[in-house]
């Protein structure tokens, strides 16, 4: 039987005393795409922290490829592992081909410099997100979408088989959060990468991705189909409100309407 | 663009080769080029350049290559062009140490490190230490906190000092209020012989970290994330800084600011990489203090002020502008 690509068993943290995660277990296959979602405050970003060891006190088991990740090195594990942080207050005066080159990070060594094997992975990448235009720009002169489509970037040079995301469209407008969605389909359908994206937007994680987990105080309540998470006996439970739930005009799936909020 | 840095690269480097040669030259007792040649013979104008000059210029080349150095290293680590050696007061650790081990008198060395190095690479450490741990003492400290750490480590120290002295006599204090001003009023090449091997390897150590240092400019998480063992790097970043800054306090004196200025100007010319931005700290810092030192010692000459005043004067109204600059841009390294 093949090994899941990440297997988390009985994963719990916690910080500055409080209990975060609480013996969180579940597995993501090889190519799928899950993604991860919760009320503020849930443990999500946490779940990815531990994966990445930038949290390195929680206890349980984390296997990558059945391997348990303690007993890898951070080059190893970043060799199977890419991570996309919140762009979020980032302000960085590197050019966008200068923070690409840097996800090959983990293939570099001291001395040498970039072999035509990083090179083509960092056009590559470049090409995948559509950010070859602006690789000569400073990272900080870039809008939210272009940030945060380098971070897609230079995390996918990193060559992992594997690609963790934190909250990467919260902040997007409707341009780039599909810009973003695009990316990570193709990422995930013609790479094969496997993509675990922790995310606010339900109807994206309903229906962009295979799979959703839902936390709620740092325990997963829901694991299973993405197409099924969209009823009010659910995400009551998950967020404490009723959702009007109505059907998608092209293929019928359920999803939420937003509210009218009156006063 | 590439070419455009090598260039730049280049051109430092010629730059950084004429000061060298020239800046013996220029001094009190004028030095014409032909005299210097003269070897073993009795003169005196052949004797003030090599015994005198020469070891200077290389002891001061030396000082601030290491200082600009450990100062890029500290602004990528803490991802504050404010934070140095200086700034963050392990200069005033070292210089306490090496205080320390003048007034308590207990002369050691280990293995051939004399005793007033070791003292002030130990409290240089624990100076790195107790500001480090305090601006982790909050998730997401700010520049304010940092610099606050700061300001109350260098007074702790300072004050240490002051107290030493006012327990030592008179000349012993005076002595040691004029180190403290910095200066390379050294004879022969002793003193640099026992400096150039902390600065080679803490030179070489921060030249092989590159890489790294670009990732932590831009965050820990993310560094990790790509596979840098941030804990190990940041660790053997503060023992060749501490080493660095250790031994050039303990020889010279505590000289300031070379750390904040050399990489930042680096910066706004050749880019904020540490792949080119290294080297040229390494040659404009050590350029920039032969530069100064050479003012030092001819601007009032025949007398001359401790170079510690002059990067003082450059430097404060320089710590300023960044400061002024860095709260209207918001941005941490630009």
């Amino acid at each position: 039987m093949k090994e899941p690509a990440v297997e988390i068993k009985d994963l719990s943290i916690s910080i500055g005393g409080a209990r975060i995660l609480e013996a969180v277990s579940f597995s993501v296959d090889e190519r799928e795409y899950l993604s991860i979602i919760g009320p503020n405050g849930a443990g999500k970003t946490t779940i990815l922290k531990c994966l990445m060891r930038i949290y390195p006190n929680w206890t349980g088991t984390v296997k990558v490829a059945g391997i348990p990740i303690d007993a890898m090195s951070q080059k190893e594990l970043a060799g199977r592992i890419s991570y996309v942080p919140q762009s979020e207050g980032r302000s960085v005066p590197f050019t966008v081909g200068e923070m690409v080159v840097m996800g090959r990070y983990p293939h570099l060594s001291p001395f040498t410099s970039i072999k035509p094997v990083d090179r083509e992975a960092v056009e590559q990448a470049l090409e995948m997100t559509g950010t070859s235009g602006i690789a000569e720009r400073r990272f900080n002169t870039l809008s939210g979408g272009e940030k945060q489509m380098v971070l897609i970037a230079s995390a996918l040079a990193q060559g992992a088989g594997i690609m963790l995301l934190d909250e990467p469209t919260t902040f997007l407008d409707p341009k780039h959060e599909e810009d973003i969605q695009r990316v990570l389909a193709t990422v995930n359908r013609t790479l094969g990468i496997t993509i675990l994206n922790v995310t606010h937007d339900i109807n994206s994680a309903a229906l962009n991705g295979d799979r959703v987990v839902i936390l709620k105080n740092g325990r997963v309540i829901y694991d299973g189909d993405s197409e099924s998470i969209i009823t009010n006996e659910l995400l009551e439970g998950v967020y404490d409100r009723r959702f009007m739930i109505h059907r998608h005009p092209r293929t019928g799936q359920p999803v939420i309407a937003p509210d009218i909020i009156e006063p | 663009m590439k070419n455009r840095k090598a260039f730049i690269l280049i051109l430092l480097g010629v730059f950084t080769v004429v000061v060298l040669v020239m800046s013996p030259f220029w001094g009190t007792e004028h030095v014409p080029f032909g005299s210097v040649l003269k070897a073993g013979g009795e003169d005196a104008r052949a004797n003030i350049f090599w015994k005198f000059r020469v070891p200077r210029v290389v002891a001061s080349f030396c000082a601030g290559a290491a200082l600009a150095i450990s100062g890029m290293a500290f602004q990528a680590m803490f991802r504050n062009p404010l934070a140095t050696p200086f700034t963050l007061g392990v200069s005033a650790g070292a210089a306490f140490g090496a205080t320390l081990y003048i007034q308590v008198g207990v002369l050691f060395s280990v293995l051939g490190i004399p005793g007033k190095t070791l003292s002030a690479f130990a409290w240089a450490m624990i100076s790195v230490m107790i500001v480090y741990g305090l601006t982790r003492t909050r998730r997401g400290f700010t520049t304010a906190t940092m610099l606050v750490a700061g300001v109350a480590v260098n007074f702790f120290f300072s004050s240490f000092i002051m107290f030493i002295q006012y327990l030592s006599d008179f000349t012993s204090s005076f002595r040691v209020v004029r180190w403290l001003m910095g200066g390379f009023e050294i004879v022969g090449f002793d003193p640099v012989i026992r400096f150039i091997p902390f600065v080679a390897i803490g030179s070489a150590t921060i030249f092989m970290l590159t890489n790294e240092l670009n990732l932590l400019t831009i965050g820990d998480d993310l560094a990790l994330s790509r596979g840098v063992r941030i804990i190990r790097v940041k660790a053997i970043i503060f023992i060749v800084t501490s080493l660095m800054v250790g031994s050039a306090v303990s020889i010279f004196g505590p000289i300031g600011f070379i750390g904040m200025m050399a990489p930042h100007i680096c910066r706004l010319f050749i880019g904020p990489n540490h792949r080119h931005l290294a080297p040229a700290t390494f040659l404009f810092g050590g350029a920039f203090l032969v530069l100064c030192d050479t003012f030092a010692r001819t601007i009032i000459s025949p007398a001359e002020i401790p170079v510690g005043v002059i990067t003082a004067i450059l430097g404060g109204p320089f710590f300023l502008w960044l400061l002024m600059r860095g709260s209207s841009e918001k941005s941490v390294i630009s």
